[in-house]
């Protein structure tokens, strides 16, 4: 409702769409290899428009599902000072999905289609959000490895081909850092609190642990969309080589708070100075990305449900709006 | 009741206000009819929050035995809290909070405009640094009562109705007890009776411009000041002092 004129996609006649011929694609893989940022008004070719639009969307999803998860802990905060902080994390997460949404817009995808696609079940978002939040360590965990892991993926984003989402992404990422430092802060305060602090945060750490490293998403050999990304830089390192970047800094944070990470073939192997670990249960992360993780319906009938009952409210705002611009016209 | 009593009673009331109303607004986080509506959802629930702990740090400095801001929160039966009822009300669909909003924030406006004059000094810096965030929210409560009553036949009968619901809820506003008669005399803050007059005439303004009708004077609900809650008030507060309570004396 409060944007206009993107609903255009692929509505032009096809007479003017530039062609894709091999000289024009070069000439773009030319500025992409000279790490030229491709802005929003330049030529693309049509799969690198809709990669960015799938993937910048999905980012923005994510942020907006994300909310929930976090949100169910924000009125049981256990003190004003956590609860504070946890609401300003959860207010950048709307922050994060409208600059998302409008980074995405400059490819010529309304809001509202993308919107519409979430609801409809069409575009994905994070599966990490479709994992319940059982007790007040989740807040931590959250904090510490979803945006650690976040952080990791984000951050090569900074540089991505693409000028408005790397843009997007640098206060992005400034900000996640700040969100996964107070879970960080939650986890110690935890590790460092009573018995039953300390065996809620290792629960916590037990039931997030592997998702969390599957946020990295399959494995390159298994990864569809990664080789297509990487050539326009707007991937710059594999799913692999983020999951395991994100272990070797993870682990010794474990070991900092005390906690134990729940893979028991997790080994420091002196020779490549990385953490062997243990084989990811793919099925989980493919029965959660279709739709069968513990709150996956939960998380879309929250957001269906708002699209509903704000309705009244958005055409309420319409009608207003108009009745007002055609008395200023009179 | 000495003039130290008066004046931290009178400051824990502000606080219980504003936590209420913040805890009000978190539950409805990620339940907005717009993204947009959901950031200034989360950043006004941010100010009240921040308002309350300031109030609380002030009260528990005024007391002086060691209470701090979390202690008010949380280690206080839900009899203890003296939030007036308008704040503590579930919150309903958009319209009921956006009304909610606007009667709460007009008068919370006037009465932090008065106290940022009074004669305790903490207390009026606190309350100039916080009539600056009411003002903004009341610009934008008060900008969607608009809409939302000028709005389409549905919303001006939605929102109607809220005020009808929720007027009964705004005489407690000025009926001021020897706490409030205490700080007129002894700081030279709001004189309820000219706050009421203001309140109504601010309201009746809002109201004529969304083309809705002022609620008839009926009767008022009354027993937040003196802890008489509403049955739901329970709940919030047991929902947000859980872990307190289930897990007394840590660190988090």
């Amino acid at each position: 409702m409060y944007t206009q004129g993107l609903d255009q996609q692929g509505k032009e006649p096809q007479g003017l769409q530039p062609r894709e011929s091999a000289e024009r694609l070069a000439a773009f893989q030319e500025r992409i290899d000279a790490e030229e940022k491709i802005e929003a008004k330049d030529w693309m070719p049509e799969a690198y428009r809709r990669t960015l639009v799938r993937q910048i969307s999905q980012h923005a999803h994510s942020e907006i599902i994300g909310m929930q998860p976090e949100g169910n802990w924000l009125t049981r905060a256990p003190t004003l000072r956590r609860k504070s902080i946890l609401l300003a994390k959860v207010q950048d997460e709307a922050g994060h999905g409208l600059y998302l949404y409008g980074a995405a817009e400059t490819l010529g995808t309304s809001r509202d289609q993308m919107v519409a696609d979430l609801l409809s079940g069409k575009a994905k978002y994070s599966s990490i959000f479709n994992y319940p939040t059982l007790t007040w360590a989740d807040i931590g965990t959250i904090g510490w490895l979803v945006d650690g892991a976040a952080i990791m993926n984000q951050i090569p984003l900074c540089r991505c081909s693409y000028g408005p989402y790397a843009r997007a992404m640098v206060r992005i990422c400034k900000e996640e850092s700040f969100h996964q430092r107070q879970g960080f802060e939650i986890m110690l305060a935890l590790s460092r609190g009573s018995a039953a602090q300390k065996a809620m945060a290792q629960d916590a750490l037990n039931r997030w642990w592997w998702p969390s490293i599957m946020m990295f998403g399959p494995s390159d050999k298994d990864s569809k969309h990664s080789a297509q990304s990487m050539a326009w830089k707007i991937k710059r390192f594999s799913n692999d080589e983020l999951r395991q970047k994100f272990i070797d800094v993870t682990v010794p944070q474990a070991d900092f708070l005390g906690l134990k990470v729940p893979d028991d073939e997790l080994e420091f192997d002196e020779e490549t100075a990385h953490y062997r670990f243990g084989e990811i249960d793919w099925q989980e992360f493919y029965d959660v990305l279709a739709g069968n993780g513990p709150c996956n319906r939960e998380r879309m009938q929250v957001r269906r449900d708002a699209q509903q009952g704000g309705a009244w409210v958005r055409e309420a705002a319409q009608a207003y709006a108009e009745k007002h611009a055609a008395q200023a016209a009179a | 009741m000495n003039n130290e009593q008066a004046l931290f009673r009178y400051v824990v009331r502000l606080g219980d206000n504003a936590l209420v109303l913040a805890q009000r607004l978190i539950e409805i986080v990620a339940d907005g009819p717009e993204l947009e509506e959901e950031l200034a959802n989360a950043n006004f629930s941010l100010d009240y929050l921040g308002q309350a702990r300031m109030f609380y740090s002030y009260a528990g400095e005024i007391e002086g035995e060691g209470r701090m801001e979390d202690d008010f929160a949380f280690r206080r039966p839900d009899r203890e809290f003296e939030n007036v009822l308008l704040v503590e009300q579930p919150n309903g669909h958009f319209g009921d909070v956006i009304v909610r909003s606007v009667l709460f924030d007009v008068f919370y406006l006037l009465q932090l405009e008065a106290l940022s004059e009074c004669s305790d000094q903490r207390l009026a810096e606190i309350s100039l640094k916080t009539a600056k965030e009411i003002r903004y929210h009341l610009r934008y409560g008060s900008q969607w009562l608009i809409r939302l009553g000028d709005g389409t036949e549905e919303s001006h009968g939605r929102v109607q109705d809220s005020l009808d619901k929720l007027w009964r809820f705004t005489g407690e506003l000025f009926s001021g007890d020897e706490t409030d008669e205490w700080v007129l005399a002894g700081i030279a803050g709001p004189d309820l009776g000219e706050l009421q007059v203001a309140w109504t005439s601010a309201v009746a303004a809002i109201v004529e411009e969304a083309t809705l009708a002022l609620p008839e004077d009926q009767w008022m609900a009354g027993g937040g000041r003196d802890g008489r809650h509403s049955e739901d008030f329970g709940y919030l507060i047991a929902d947000m002092q859980q872990l307190q309570r289930a897990y007394p004396g840590l660190n988090w």
